[in-house]
């Protein structure tokens, strides 16, 4: 029993290495690529479309929705990023029912790989809307002293994002095989429907949180209501 | 070694044991609160479920850091392999 896809290597050469998550993540890109192109080549704006024109676009109004309910008021300008996060996670948790496949999220660096991304993308979009003064005064905000504080949580969510990400589909995998060292005819199917729950609640979890970071680094805490504070807060009682 | 052994495995135990409870509780209460609310407001319905599964996530990570702890002590544990290198280098 391995740890993570890390650990089989389909080929290698000397110290170069091709793991299970560099083959299935590319596999992954190549069907989202591929597909995504087929299907966006011939869009029709009439009331005639082909079925998968249809798919795409509840996919993208769904998470277009989504993020405006965070509390980005712009969604189209962090739909590219957040939908590509969520549509990789998704597919890489869903792929499981594809017997042989172990998901690339299973291993920290896929992982680690895309909390960087988060890590790197919150600052960017928020000196894209704030300017670079604004949002550095943004680490003081309710006063100086919170300036290490606001850098340490910057730090330990991204950890917290891959680490997370990380667990949920590792533990999948791992129970699965513990279950079929144990009891191996049903219990494993019923545990594999649980993961593909769990992996498809891990990916929105994972963009909503990106979404989240994003609001409160693109609002000014205080002077605007819509942050992402108002959001989890609970709802008024009638 | 054997004691290193039986330390990782007893810590490992413990570590996934009682680092449940925490998150079980806590996601007990989240998801009672939840409910209750949901009853009282049943047109907040999509925000409090976005809520909570935000919350039950970040709730349910304490209970994976625990998990991936006891994981490293059981497949991946550090001093496991300084022992194996020490024993070998003999």
């Amino acid at each position: 029993m391995h740890l993570s896809p890390d650990e089989m290597i389909f080929w290698q050469y000397g110290l170069l290495k091709l793991n299970g998550t560099i083959v299935f993540t590319w596999a992954l890109m190549l069907v989202l690529t591929l597909g995504s192109k087929l299907i966006t080549r011939n869009l029709s704006t009439g009331l005639e479309r082909s079925r998968w024109q249809n798919l795409l676009e509840i996919v993208v109004s769904a998470i277009e929705r989504q993020i405006k309910d965070v509390g980005l008021r712009h969604p189209r300008k962090y739909l590219p990023f957040l939908g590509t996060l969520f549509l990789f996670i998704a597919m890489a948790n869903l792929g499981t029912i594809i017997p042989g496949y172990e998901p690339p999220t299973g291993s920290l660096s896929t992982t680690a790989a895309l909390a960087l991304c988060v890590f790197v993308a919150v600052p960017l979009f928020g000196i894209a809307d704030l300017g670079l003064r604004r949002y550095l005064k943004s680490y003081t905000e309710p006063t100086l002293l919170m300036l290490p504080f606001n850098i340490i949580s910057e730090l330990s969510r991204t950890l917290a994002l891959a680490v997370r990400l990380f667990g949920n589909m590792m533990s999948g995998v791992m129970i699965i095989g513990i279950l079929l060292t144990i009891t191996p005819f049903i219990f494993p199917i019923v545990m594999t429907v649980l993961g593909l729950l769990t992996g498809m609640v891990q990916a929105y979890i994972f963009s909503i949180l990106a979404a989240v970071y994003i609001a409160a680094a693109t609002h000014t805490r205080g002077s605007d209501t819509r942050g992402s504070e108002t959001d989890l807060r609970p709802a008024p009682t009638p | 070694m054997t004691i290193i052994a039986v330390a990782s495995i007893v810590t490992a135990g413990l570590t996934i044991a009682m680092g449940s409870i925490g998150p079980a509780l806590g996601e007990g209460r989240a998801v009672a609160t939840a409910l209750s609310s949901l009853a009282q407001q049943p047109d907040a319905a999509s925000t409090i479920t976005r809520t909570l599964f935000v919350g039950l996530a970040m709730i349910e990570s304490i209970a994976i850091y625990c998990f991936v702890v006891s994981m490293i002590l059981i497949f991946a544990n550090p001093f496991w392999n300084h022992v194996i290198a020490q024993v070998a280098g003999k």
